[in-house]
């Protein structure tokens, strides 16, 4: 379990993004409120092969109780969820939108995102587009960069620290699960 | 809210880094938490922590509460990305190489290491068809020189056992780096508050806990620290599908984390090597004082350097906090708050193996025994026992004579050690 109240550490390891652009995208006090505030999670490049690593995140959001809807074009059903080819597709509302797609694919997923009135979108690690995080922040949209939603996770649920990482989360209050 | 940008320092992590007290509880300590197993959610979480989809505690052999406080404190006093604890100092050397390493794999390694290092990598890593080739550590050309397209990786000690010689950590990780290996270094004798290794571009660093970090010398431990700024993509025993987890590619799958994920849940788990939570705690209560230890032990050993060095018994002093040791510069760059505690010093007498021994016997406070870091002050003599597995080519490879004093300078009043060590010298006989 992780911290209870506002974070006062800095949380700065595994990125490739400069500073000022850690501090816009990847602000873990709006990391925890997106983890807390959302429901549904589409995963757009979810793989149907259980050892890639969207796999083990869309599992793993799965089973922490998120609703996961896989976009995948090339499959019908993934995590015994129905695929959608695309997120324009997908029948009900979409709280954050999950890529696991190259950098060049993201300005169109965040034009669906945009379309699909959803809330967040949250580039998984090295998949860094900053003109589609720009279209997205332009449309009211909050926007996660360079970071693994499943660790963020799994960082501030206390359980990425039962595996010996360093979370960077230093305080001496008392436990609690926020989200 | 407003401020989320404090960077802790380094005393605080020492005491913070890694616990949250618990929600139930609210316990200030570390608990222990003594148990091998842990209760499954229920059958699907069961299978997706066996498949690593989960992070959680699966039994103390991968992980526990207790240790992984002890893990998560080091990694973050050593700014690396996490660590795996281990049963001791050698199960860590050994656990990174099992990871990094297959049968006719090379690596480069100091001769400047502990003799056990030394006995570990010649014979038990030729079991396993591992070749090490040892190098003057001082030497960038024989480094260079000895790495082939089978090495795959450099190691070092940050202060080298026996003589005190300094890692040039930076220009090995540079060269290291050139060849696309990582470089490992042996923290033990500086422990992260005097060096931090993987600052310099160190790519893992291990240690023998049982050492400075514990302080106390009750507990045998290791850990194993890693960046997460290697990349391992090209590392077949890191990237590559992994036949003893479902052809699972830790680096695809854990980037930052693969290498400590597959240390953790295939080698610590099919070696064993793991630490028990009871060490890991009396390892936290160390860690806890360690930037304050560490001051006392330094200024005790330059104290103490310095009247060795100019005492007119001693033929040398090998500690690179003195102002002509070869490594002086060295250590400045590496360690500007002093090269540790440990150090050896020669006696000068016409037959130097037996006034070792009467040196040794005529000691009142320093213990006479085979370890160092304890707040304790130690003493030993290499020749007859650490280093004593070593042919006598292997002992002056490494820099061992028969004159040579070891001392661990512990935490006593200095005019105490002093007074011992003059009184000792002057009973040897001429």
């Amino acid at each position: 379990m992780g911290p209870g109240s506002s974070l006062v550490c800095d949380i700065r390891m595994n990125s490739v993004l400069p500073p000022e652009l850690q501090a816009k995208y990847q602000d873990p006090n709006r990391i925890r409120r997106i983890l807390a505030d959302t429901r549904t999670i589409a995963i757009v490049g979810l793989s149907k092969d259980s050892q890639r690593p969207s796999y083990f995140v869309g599992s793993y959001l799965k089973y922490e109780g998120y609703q996961v809807i896989p976009v995948n074009p090339t499959a019908d059903e993934i995590l015994g969820e129905r695929a959608y080819p695309d997120l324009l597709s997908v029948p009900g509302p979409v709280d954050l939108v999950d890529i696991f797609r190259p950098p060049a694919a993201c300005v169109e997923i965040v034009q669906q995102a945009i379309q699909k009135q959803a809330k967040a979108v949250w580039m998984q690690l090295r998949i860094i587009n900053l003109e589609a995080a720009q279209l997205a922040e332009d449309a009211g949209l909050e926007v996660i960069i360079d970071r693994c939603i499943k660790m963020e996770h799994g960082r501030y649920n206390g359980s990425l620290h039962w595996v010996g990482m360093n979370t960077e989360l230093v305080t001496a209050r008392k436990a609690r699960r926020y989200f | 809210m407003q401020n989320n940008k404090r960077q802790f320092g380094f005393e605080t992590r020492m005491l913070h880094a890694g616990h949250i007290p618990d929600a139930i509880t609210g316990a200030r300590a570390v608990p222990i938490y003594q148990t091998t197993s842990y209760v499954f959610d229920n059958t699907d979480y069961a299978a997706q922590l066996f498949e690593l989809k989960q992070y959680g505690n699966i039994y103390t052999r991968i992980n526990n509460p207790t240790t992984a406080v002890f893990e998560e404190r080091v990694a973050s006093l050593e700014n690396g990305t996490g660590a795996v604890a281990t049963a001791s100092g050698m199960a860590a050397q050994f656990i990174t190489m099992m990871t990094l390493l297959e049968p006719g794999d090379e690596i480069v390694a100091s001769a400047h290491l502990y003799g056990g290092t030394v006995t570990q990598f010649t014979h038990t890593f030729k079991k396993l068809s591992v070749k090490v080739h040892f190098v003057d550590p001082t030497q960038l050309d024989t480094w260079a020189a000895a790495i082939t397209p089978k090495t795959r990786a450099l190691y070092g000690e940050t202060i080298g056992n026996p003589k005190g010689s300094i890692l040039d950590i930076s220009a090995l990780a540079n060269l290291a780096h050139s060849k696309r290996i990582p470089l490992i270094v042996d923290n033990t004798f500086a422990t992260p508050y005097l060096c931090r290794p993987l600052d310099f571009g160190a790519d893992i660093v291990v240690h023998s806990a049982t050492k400075f970090i514990g302080g106390h010398g009750t507990s045998i431990a290791g850990v194993i620290v890693e960046s997460g700024k290697f990349d391992y993509s090209h590392f077949r025993t890191i990237a590559d599908p992994s036949p003893s987890y479902h052809d699972l590619k830790f680096y695809e799958t854990f980037g930052h984390y693969g290498f400590l994920m597959k240390a953790r849940a295939e080698t610590l788990r099919d070696t064993g090597g793991c630490l028990s939570p009871f060490n890991a705690f009396m390892l936290i209560q160390g860690l806890e004082t360690l930037s304050v230890r560490m001051d006392r032990h330094v200024s005790n050993a330059k104290l103490i350097a310095q009247f060795l060095h100019d005492h007119p018994r001693v033929a040398w002093v090998a500690y690179a906090g003195l102002p002509d040791s070869p490594y002086h510069d060295l250590a400045q760059t590496y360690m500007p708050k002093g090269p540790g505690a440990v150090f050896t010093f020669g006696l000068k007498a016409g037959n130097p193996r037996q006034a070792g021994q009467q040196f040794i016997e005529s000691l009142h406070l320093f213990s006479h025994l085979a370890n160092v870091g304890d707040a304790r002050s130690l003493v030993i003599h290499p020749a007859s026992t650490t280093h004593q597995q070593l042919s006598d080519e292997e002992l002056r490879a490494g820099g061992v004579g028969p004159e040579m004093i070891r001392l661990s300078i512990g935490l006593e009043t200095a005019e105490d050690l002093l007074w011992d060590l003059d009184q000792a010298l002057s009973a040897i006989s001429e």
